[in-house]
């Protein structure tokens, strides 16, 4: 036990709890933080160029580690500048403490210069809130903001620390507590005994099973126990936006991402499946279409950690609440009492009717001689990182090409803001996968309209030689927006289209880093093999790419899960 | 339909603007809402009354359970439970015969007098919800209501059910 000021405490906890890398911006109310920081070399601190970028890299960080990612902002604007990247967070229940400074606790509420009220401010967007209101209670706040927000389903803890408490003047007894855990707080982990086997009864029962596993099984790193449940069931698997990886997407049971953009086959699956394994995912708006019609043959097996997920939005036959991996492990083991050996005979008939729909070959494009597709990018980007990188992804049409053209293999290598949504997360999320992975690649697929939205973050590239792969689809416009205009305003593009683009290569130039242009088709392998032979620099891929292109499939509004236009013509 | 919700949360600042985050930005409305700290000082203890169909009343519980600081929460409506509801009422009255009938009228409800001036009576009454508004009903008719308050419905279950930490 020692002495020392608030201030140092924040440090000192953070060290406790093992924080290595700590994204943030310097002000007013945190800099007794900012020294005691100086002082010392465990907590790394990654000085960002806006707020929102910092809570992005904490979160791209978080993702690709299952580690909690770690925010220090100033009071006021440095504080709701983080709140999109906490909302983003939280959307897609990720792993992470904002450690915000506020106005001395006797100024609170007087409208005092850079105030505002962060924990209220923050509230419908975190799992949790601190407002410290004494130094002595630093460490203990510290320690349960890291509990809450990497156990149970995670999310983003705030942690309010006035500048009176922080205080380097007066120093404290610092004491790390030993035992976290809170009387209100106990996430159920295991599943009920009795839900276990009903659930495995039913999977025997099941003629046409499908595994539909989302962000629940990356979070609980079930990956091996999953690809071991769906080798034994001998059971197509789907996943959603955030579950890409969990399943391996080059595995022969894998049919592709379902919902919304998802393929012809994981719909068509779906929608006539008997049996439905939902896994960490939580049926929503983007995978379900309309409620009303979503799989009218299927029993519903829904596991999931977070109570409140389940029978949301569509009604499960079976609720199971735990996590993905003492689920799965209870379901293997209850299957050694019955009998699953003869799966392939069970779902022969079944596949037959699967590998009809995969005929269909729903991810088809046309080239072309010129232009290039922006399809056509993705999967060069593939063969030039050897389907091994971490790709990261902004909001938009890329990155549904992104998520249907790169099959990613392991857990945590597909790094996207599926349930905000938000513009902007790319290029700060693929650094904090560099500042996780310093020797991985890193890449982030962007488009001319995101990339825009957290562009200062190049300067940071710089500050800390993050050599960030940018692949930028530009086509001159907000695409996604476009395809909707195109599909429902017909055709009137309405803001959609930006009149002055800057010349994204002298703009990374600028910045101090590599920038590549490529226009034409025969040029994009080429220019792709000198952007990953750039092994330390960061380099910007700016590719013109064909305005016109829609992402397909897409599931018709209103309709069934495999409701579906297939292309500009075609349709189910 | 109407639904009666109680829950045991931590006594901590910002838990109550939790729960009712909860309300508003899911949708739900609170028709009352009481609240205080039970014996136990570290505890609060609240009752809301809203209205919702079971689809929507299966995630207040589910949402309201998922807070941190909540310990436990439990819908009383569909088992035995008492209820009660406490109102303060001024009525002014201007006439002999005024006053009279707001005397006799607070024996038959068996409410209670707190203050008195040559104009005005100040009456308490307990109960349900349903008996607060017959009051009030009747104290319009016989005088008129100056102003009033209620405390919104607190509740516990009956039997030994009970909700504890």
């Amino acid at each position: 036990m020692k002495m020392m000021s608030g201030a140092a405490m924040v440090v000192e906890a953070l060290k406790d709890v093992g924080v290595t890398h700590l994204f943030g911006y310097p002000g007013g109310a945190v800099l007794d933080i900012y020294d005691a920081l100086f002082a010392q070399e465990h907590v790394k601190h990654i000085l960002v160029r806006h707020e929102q970028g910092a809570a992005h890299m904490a979160d791209g960080y978080a993702r690709s580690t299952g580690k909690t990612g770690t925010v220090l902002v100033t009071s006021g604007p440095g504080a709701t500048n983080t709140l999109t990247g906490i909302a983003t967070a939280y959307m897609d229940s990720i792993p992470m403490v904002v450690l915000s400074g506020q106005v001395p606790t006797q100024l609170i509420g007087e409208d005092a210069f850079q105030e505002t009220d962060m924990v209220g401010c923050s509230r419908p967007v975190v799992k949790h809130s601190f407002l410290v209101k004494r130094a002595v209670d630093i460490p203990k706040a510290i320690a349960q903001a890291y509990y809450i927000a990497n156990s149970g389903r995670p999310g983003p803890v705030v942690v309010d620390l006035p500048k009176d408490i922080v205080n380097v003047q007066e120093e404290h007894l610092y004491e790390f507590p030993t035992d976290v855990t809170m009387r209100s707080y106990n996430p159920t982990l295991k599943g009920h005994g009795k839900q276990i086997k009903k659930t495995v009864s039913t999977l025997e029962n099941a003629k046409r099973p499908v595994l539909y596993i989302g962000g629940g099984a990356i979070a609980a790193d079930a990956s091996d126990l999953v690809t071991e449940l769906a080798e034994k069931l001998n059971a197509p698997v789907v996943s959603t936006l955030m579950g890409l990886g969990a399943f391996s997407s080059v595995h022969e049971q894998f049919l592709g991402m379902l919902g919304m953009h998802g393929t012809f086959e994981a719909n068509k699956t779906m929608h006539n499946a008997d049996c439905i394994l939902a896994l960490g995912a939580r049926f929503d708006d983007r995978v379900t279409n309309n409620v009303d019609k979503f799989c009218p043959h299927a029993d519903i097996i829904h596991v999931d950690i977070d109570p409140a997920s389940i029978s949301k939005t569509i009604n499960a036959h079976i609720p199971v609440v735990g996590s993905v991996d003492e689920v799965v492990r209870q379901i293997l083991a209850e299957m050694a009492s019955h009998d699953f050996s003869d799966q392939d005979t069970k779902l022969t008939d079944w596949w037959e009717q699967i590998n009809d729909w995969r005929s269909r070959q729903c991810l088809r494009y046309n080239q072309g001689d010129t232009t290039i597709k922006p399809q056509r990018v993705i999967e060069s980007l593939y063969k030039h990182t050897n389907g091994d990188a971490y790709v990261s992804s902004d909001v938009g049409q890329h990155q549904m090409f992104a998520a249907l053209y790169y099959p990613f293999a392991k857990p945590r290598r597909w790094i996207n803001s599926g349930g905000l949504g938000t513009m902007g997360f790319g290029l700060p999320a693929a650094m904090g996968v560099q500042f996780a992975h310093p020797e991985a690649c890193s890449v982030v697929v962007t488009g001319d309209g995101s990339i825009q939205m957290n562009i200062q973050e190049l300067s940071t590239c710089l500050q800390y030689n993050l050599p960030v792969k940018i692949i930028s689809l530009n086509n001159r416009a907000l695409g996604m927006v476009r395809q909707w205009q195109d599909m429902i305003y017909k055709g009137r593009h309405s803001s959609s289209y930006m009149e002055s683009m800057p010349d994204f290569v002298k703009l990374a130039e600028a910045y101090g880093h590599v920038g590549i242009k490529v226009d034409t088709l025969d040029e994009l392998d080429g220019a792709m093999e000198r952007c990953f032979a750039e092994k330390d620099r960061l380099v910007f891929m700016d590719i013109a790419v064909d305005q016109n292109e829609h992402v397909y499939p897409m599931q018709i509004k209103f309709g069934a899960m495999d409701d579906m236009r297939l292309s500009k013509t075609e349709r189910t | 339909m109407r639904r009666i919700f109680s829950v045991l949360m931590e006594n901590a600042p910002g838990a109550l603007s939790r729960i009712m985050g909860v309300f508003s930005q899911r949708g739900y409305n609170v028709d009352s809402l009481c609240v205080a700290p039970t014996n136990d000082k570290s505890l609060s203890r609240l009752t809301i009354i809203t209205e919702a169909d079971d689809k929507v009343a299966e995630q207040i519980l589910k949402q309201v359970n998922k807070l941190i600081d909540v310990l436990r929460v439990t819908e009383l409506t569909g088992s035995a439970h008492v209820e009660r509801e406490l109102m303060l009422i001024k009525v002014a009255t201007r006439t002999e015969v005024a006053r009279a009938e707001v005397k006799r009228n607070v024996d038959i409800f068996r409410a209670r007098v707190l203050d008195v001036t040559s104009q005005h009576y100040t009456m308490e009454i307990t109960g349900t919800s349903d008996k607060l508004t017959a009051f009030a009903d009747v104290m319009a008719d016989c005088a008129d209501i100056t102003e009033s308050a209620r405390t919104g419905v607190c509740g516990l279950s009956r039997g030994d059910r009970a909700l504890r930490p």
